[in-house]
């Protein structure tokens, strides 16, 4: 865990303790279970984002792919009876089949980012409203899947404690993705991409591919995100489900210190941004705050924390400027700078 | 001629270890055209860069119309009447023609919001044009022009701010030779306007052309000035060359063996008219010299797979390869040290360790997973072996000096099979310390059988590090030399593109 990671979960236990001060319910069971849940669905799609933010691009569809993937999920395992263990591959495929079309377009069209993934959230948000012809879709009555829900929604009892399957899931998902991006050859190519994409490629990185596995990893990830969410929900409106989740995402990435321009950040990181960001969520139902503050009261922690982050950068730039000038007197660079 | 109005007396530039300017003086009169030539470094760009108020000098003055400073900013030099045509023009694509020659200087109707009064600007630029004898329009956007026709914008703008003095940095390098002819005449008009001009340029016909005075630079300091009589390409090169060359040469082990790399007929975007053909031998250095934008480090970016190959082939121990891409080159054991070691041969935010291992980092698995414990052996053994002085191998790259740095963009390569290593100006920034063990590391290289592709714009490295030396002309090789016919004039000579 690097300083930053640390002052996060500082920051997370200091937020915490205030609310319990406040309002000790924060405590109970039932509250920590279901905050719990929240951060297991959240944090399987942060983590899907930070795999593209790392490579400096940005993902702005998940709401909407987290939107159609779900309803189509439900409506194939349940008015197309298809086997839900078929639907959930199908699922999972076509989110990575996302990715792989999002990833090509920013490599070989050339087309940034951001507008990619705009056309994405408009395009997958339309057509699942298209295809539910706007209408809510659901379990109808008696459907029922015991498995699949005691599988996605369920809750084992560890220790006296409820904890959701979805937490299960994220620890999973965050151990096999936090061994990818620190310890293989993969993540080590995917942050020196983000960082600098001509040195990566001197370097014999085939950047393109590296790119378009970020985004096909990215989907794949949202899609299972999809499915849980869906499974929780249990109903989906496609004009609202999963709306703004991709700021969510791009929050918790930030807040766990991923850069925007790419090359940086850490898995525990956004685990911990997206538990923050659930906490403040908390935060406001228990304090009384009226819920229309909701976005203002998280913009506003986000925006202090990446100003104190900057200040502290800032002040240990201060400290090791000086003490560079002993450093350096042995191997001073006789720069031949403009000389010509 | 008439009085000169403005005088550069006694101004010296020194950078921390070098001396860019050594007590230069030049006079310049109305209406008088001069040549400023002198080899790559000969600080011909940082003197002009003086009169434009870019660089402010370390000593001496300036006198214009009589008055005495010791230096200009750049507003104080544009009034002082002295405008620069820079080499990568100051230009804003997406305004036009018109938008461009006015930029900051827009005529305004009346009135609080400022509108820009079009039909007043256009009306401004007009004369402009016809003065030039431009072929295009004041409302012609600027991306739709060539670089040619930017050029004489560029000039625009010096007039439309009453220059009197108007410096251009190899006006002519990238222009087609109709071009350069209307940009010939364009200057001898401003002469006869009584404008002056100083350009800079390696091409000596143009100096012969055009020029009533030729002032030559070498090692910073001026070496002599040749009046419009005494002017001849001869006169030119004999006070271009001429300076003590240590000699650094440290013959091979052995005689060099067959051609490991072949260049067969090779074109690249820059020249789409011009092929390159060259072979590299088994356990030699073979330098490649020439001016600056001769296309050196396009061949190399396209012999590494950076820029794709316009024509010709590529041939490794005489089979011919295909690289697509520098992955590809990579694995065929062909590397290359490029010009950039910040932006393109380095990541300044990683550690030394994981820039050595980057290139090769399937060599360092364990059971699928980066071994940090071997990439950090390694990364110790090539600090060892290449003298590479940092407190540790985390240590990030960008902490490093120059010469640091590129010995770190060398352990990359050394840590693999090196076949065929490119350098591109590989001791640029780099203090004499450390130049002189990447010269050392080089033969150790070619006595293993490396062979070595050196560019280089330094006349004292090319001639004393080479075995052999290309030299390239406008995209095609314009000759080989043998260690006995080397010489500073002979690279000279064919830099320009005579004969020897």
């Amino acid at each position: 865990m690097n300083k930053k990671d640390l002052s996060l979960l500082i920051l997370i236990l200091v937020v915490g303790a205030v609310v319990t001060f406040i309002n000790p319910r924060f405590l109970l069971v039932g509250n920590l279970s279901n905050t719990a849940n929240q951060v297991g669905m959240f944090g399987i799609f942060s983590i899907a984002e930070a795999f593209v933010i790392i490579i400096g691009g940005i993902e702005l569809s998940v709401g909407s792919v987290i939107a159609l993937l779900g309803v189509l999920f439900i409506d194939l395992i349940v008015n197309h009876d298809v086997n839900w263990m078929l639907a959930f591959a199908a699922i999972i495929a076509g989110g990575l089949a996302i990715g792989l079309v999002h990833g090509t377009l920013v490599t070989r069209m050339h087309i940034q980012p951001f507008v990619v993934t705009l056309c994405g959230l408009l395009i997958y948000r339309g057509a699942a409203r298209y295809y539910t012809e706007d209408a809510t879709a659901g379990f109808g009555f008696g459907a029922s899947f015991p498995t699949l829900e005691w599988l996605t929604a369920g809750r084992t009892n560890v220790l006296g404690f409820p904890l959701p399957h979805s937490v299960v899931a994220l620890f999973i998902v965050a151990a096999i993705a936090w061994v990818l991006l620190h310890r293989s050859v993969f993540g080590r190519y995917l942050y020196a991409v983000g960082k600098n994409e001509e040195a990566a490629r001197y370097s014999g990185i085939r950047s393109d591919r590296v790119v378009i596995s970020a985004y096909i990893i990215c989907g794949g990830l949202t899609a299972f995100a999809a499915i849980l969410i869906a499974m929780y929900t249990r109903s989906i409106s496609p004009a609202v489900h999963g709306s703004f989740y991709e700021l969510y995402a791009i929050a918790a990435a930030v807040l766990g210190g991923c850069s925007l321009r790419g090359g940086e950040g850490s898995i525990i990181g956004v685990v911990l941004g997206t538990v923050l960001l659930q906490v403040l969520q908390n935060l406001v139902n228990l304090l009384g705050i009226p819920s229309s503050l909701n976005f203002a009261v998280m913009g506003t922690v986000i925006l202090i924390g990446v100003l104190g982050d900057q200040y502290l950068m800032q002040r240990r730039r201060a400290t090791t400027a000086k003490a560079r000038p002993q450093a350096s007197v042995a191997a001073a660079p006789l720069e031949r700078a403009n000389a010509e | 001629m008439p009085e000169p109005f403005l005088e550069l007396v006694d101004i010296s530039k020194t950078y921390p270890g070098v001396v860019a300017l050594d007590h230069v003086d030049l006079k310049v009169a109305p209406g008088e055209v001069i040549a400023l030539i002198g080899e790559n470094g000969a600080g011909k760009s940082t003197l002009m860069r003086v009169l434009g108020g870019v660089v402010e000098p370390s000593g001496g003055l300036i006198r214009v119309d009589g008055v005495e400073r010791g230096s200009f900013t750049v507003a104080e030099a544009i009034q002082a009447g002295i405008a620069f045509v820079h080499q990568e023009l100051n230009l804003f694509d997406n305004l036009d023609v018109a938008g461009n020659v006015f930029i900051g200087r827009e005529p305004v109707h009346g009135g609080p919001l400022r509108l820009i009064n079009r039909q007043a600007l256009y009306a401004k630029v007009r004369p402009l044009l016809e003065r030039l004898g431009a072929d295009f329009e004041p409302d012609a956007p600027l991306a739709e022009l060539s670089l040619a026709q930017r050029q004489l914008v560029e000039i625009m703008k010096a007039l439309s701010l009453d220059a009197r003095l108007v410096i251009m940095d190899e006006p002519t390098s990238s222009l087609t030779l109709t071009e350069t002819d209307r940009l010939m005449r364009v200057i001898a008009g401003l002469k006869a306007d009584g404008v002056s001009i100083i350009f800079i340029t390696h091409r000596l016909n143009e100096v012969m052309q055009c020029a009533d005075r030729a002032v030559v630079l070498r090692d910073g300091r001026m070496v002599g000035a040749l009046t419009r009589a005494e002017l001849s390409p001869a006169a030119m090169i004999r006070l271009m060359i001429g300076r003590d060359l240590k000699s650094l040469y440290v013959p091979p082990a052995a005689p060099p063996g067959e051609a490991v790399l072949d260049i067969v007929q090779a074109v690249t975007d820059t020249y789409p008219e011009r092929a390159v053909s060259l072979s590299v031998r088994r356990g030699e250095i073979l330098g490649l010299a020439g001016l600056v934008g001769s296309g050196r480090t396009e061949l190399a970016r396209a012999i590494f797979g950076v820029d794709p190959l316009r024509g010709g082939a590529i041939r490794l121990d005489g089979t011919p390869i295909r690289i697509a891409s520098p992955r590809a080159a990579i694995e065929h054991g062909i590397y290359l040290v490029p010009e950039d070691r910040k932006s393109s041969g380095l990541l300044l935010d990683f550690s030394i360790a994981e820039n050595i291992s980057l290139p090769d980092l399937s060599s360092y698995l364990r059971l699928w997973l980066v071994n940090t414990a071997r990439e950090t052996e390694n990364a110790r053994r090539q600090r060892e072996r290449l003298k590479i002085r940092a407190p540790d191998v985390e240590t990030a790259v960008g902490s490093l000096s120059g010469g640091n740095q590129q010995k770190v963009v060398l352990a990359k390569w050394l840590s693999m099979r090196p076949k065929v290593l490119i350098f591109d100006e590989p001791t640029r920034g780099i203090d004499v310390g450390a130049k002189q063990e990447i010269y050392d590391m080089l033969r150790r290289l070619t006595d293993a059988g490396v062979a070595v592709l050196m560019i280089s714009s330094d006349m004292e490295e090319v001639i004393g590090v080479s075995d052999r030396i290309a030299v390239m002309h406008e995209g095609a090789i314009s000759g080989f030399l043998d260690r006995s016919q080397f010489s500073e004039h002979n690279v000279l000579q064919l830099a320009v593109g005579h004969t020897i």
